[in-house]
């Protein structure tokens, strides 16, 4: 059931390269974006990368992607929505407190981050996460955050 | 050591300099004070009458009792009028605040109310998952974890800022805390999850119960390493356990409780469980107070409070300290 996320999880490495390189590729084409206007951008954008995250990650388009810091392990799976690391009822098999036929979200996520080159960044803190962002795109954020573009719906300036 | 006791609530009292709160808990830390917390658990019942005799049998054996939120997602008096009517005989609680239940509006105005009413320390929790409880069907919130909690609430007291950033004129002075489980996994994250708790604003962590005192020495190791120890007081969790039974449903039933086979063995193969389970809570505490790093211990003795006084006395965890009790020094 949880096969595919799992095994995202242990090639951590693998895909934080490719993550990389992807986003490197999305900031290239700003001067596009910001011709499509971003605003437009983001609904096709955020269907696209539902699909492809949710396919390899489970990822439940929080708005406020945390994957690089998180051993490629989307943290809105666990049902307690913990993103800063594991709860205290994880059961000593590594399962999950809630649904014990789940492996704890954050035994996978730590062990992901062991594998990956900028894995202790497993060590930032997250914010709680805005529930107004659930569902836009994460991708068109971080391009904006990168090249300072004000938040849709955020005056510019 | 006596203490000069609050004589109002504790939010009007002046601050020492360092401390974030007036607390007496926060006070007997930083005095260097091996220090004992007791779990009170809140009645089923609008009674006040029930809660101050559950505080009464901890007179003279803790330094501050926990007032638990929905402990195990079961429903009972709420934390913080537990707290408020613990308050009004001047009272050290922790007030337990958990994420389950409620959202980041609520949680801010009852931390602005009870710092009103002279809770001085809180304890951050993310909470057990709803399952656990006797209301499996109801919504889990969970807008909140443990580590965002500590932050939003640190940011209330230093920067007088709600999380929206609208100014709060009076900030709750609060110590914060935070739990921590060195006996689940992954082993390794957890020295580290600590040390997130910490830099996210936790000053005192009281530990899920311990029952390995050789898992425990491997954690306090590493946080000693990072140096954790120095940045907040441990206080270690422990408890007796009434009988063999007990404890196998406690390991079954209880997230995050770790019980080891030989602590089972021996309550089995005990004439006595009862009194057995108490000698095995009484090493352990001398056990953990050895340990570097401990600052104190947190007793949780859910259905056999009145065993802790008589944990605590034989322990000789207090030296010849009387935790403060109202009437201590006559009526």
């Amino acid at each position: 059931m949880y096969r595919v996320r799992r095994w995202a999880s242990r090639h951590a490495r693998f895909f934080e390269g490719i993550y990389n390189g992807f986003e490197a590729l999305l900031v290239s084409l700003h001067p596009l974006f910001r011709r499509i206007g971003y605003q437009r951008m983001d609904r096709p954008v955020a269907a696209v990368e539902k699909v492809v995250k949710g396919l390899l990650f489970d990822t439940r388009m929080c708005g406020s992607c945390t994957l690089g810091a998180t051993g490629m392990v989307c943290p809105m799976n666990c049902p307690k929505s913990m993103r800063n690391g594991p709860c205290g009822g994880v059961r000593s098999n590594g399962h999950c407190e809630i649904k014990p036929e789940m492996p704890c979200v954050w035994v996978d996520a730590y062990a992901g981050s062991r594998l990956m080159i900028d894995g202790d960044r497993i060590r930032e803190i997250q914010a709680p996460v805005d529930h107004r962002l659930e569902g836009s795109s994460s991708w068109m954020r971080e391009v904006r955050r990168k090249k300072g573009v004000p938040e849709i719906g955020e005056a510019a300036g | 050591m006596t203490l000069l006791d609050n004589p109002a609530a504790g939010h009007f009292l002046p601050l020492e300099p360092g401390h974030s709160s007036p607390g007496r808990l926060e006070k007997l830390l930083r005095a260097g004070e091996f220090t004992v917390t007791a779990e009170l658990s809140p009645p089923d019942s609008s009674d006040p009458q029930e809660v101050f005799d559950k505080a009464r049998i901890f007179h003279g054996s803790v330094d501050a009792m926990n007032a638990t939120d929905g402990s195990g997602a079961n429903c009972h008096m709420s934390s913080v009028a537990v707290c408020a009517i613990l308050r009004r005989a001047n009272y050290s609680v922790v007030m337990q605040v958990s994420c389950r239940d409620r959202n980041r509006i609520a949680i801010q105005g009852d931390v602005l109310g009870a710092a009103a009413i002279g809770v001085a320390s809180i304890l951050c929790l993310t909470g057990d998952g709803v399952q656990a409880g006797d209301h499996p069907q109801a919504k889990p919130v969970f807008d909140l974890e443990s580590i965002t909690l500590l932050s939003m609430l640190r940011r209330m007291r230093d920067e007088s800022q709600f999380q929206s950033g609208r100014k709060i004129t009076r900030p709750p002075r609060v110590f914060l805390g935070a739990a921590a489980n060195p006996f689940m996994p992954p082993y390794d994250f957890r020295p580290i999850r600590l040390a997130k708790k910490i830099a996210a604003g936790a000053q005192f962590i009281q530990t899920q119960y311990c029952f390995d005192v050789e898992r425990l020495k491997r954690f306090m190791s590493t946080v000693c390493d990072m140096g954790l120890h120095e940045k907040a007081f441990i206080l270690v969790g422990v408890g007796p356990l009434a009988s063999a039974r007990a404890a196998e449903w406690i390991r079954q039933n209880v997230p995050g409780v770790h019980i080891p086979d030989r602590i089972i063995d021996r309550l089995t193969g005990s004439g006595n469980q009862k009194q057995e389970g108490k000698r095995i809570c009484i090493e352990l505490i001398q056990q953990v107070r050895e340990i570097e790093g401990v600052s104190g211990i947190h007793v949780m003795a859910y259905r056999q409070e009145e065993t802790v006084a008589e944990i605590i006395q034989e322990s000789r965890v207090l030296g010849s300290r009387t935790p403060w009790y109202p009437g201590i020094d006559g009526p």
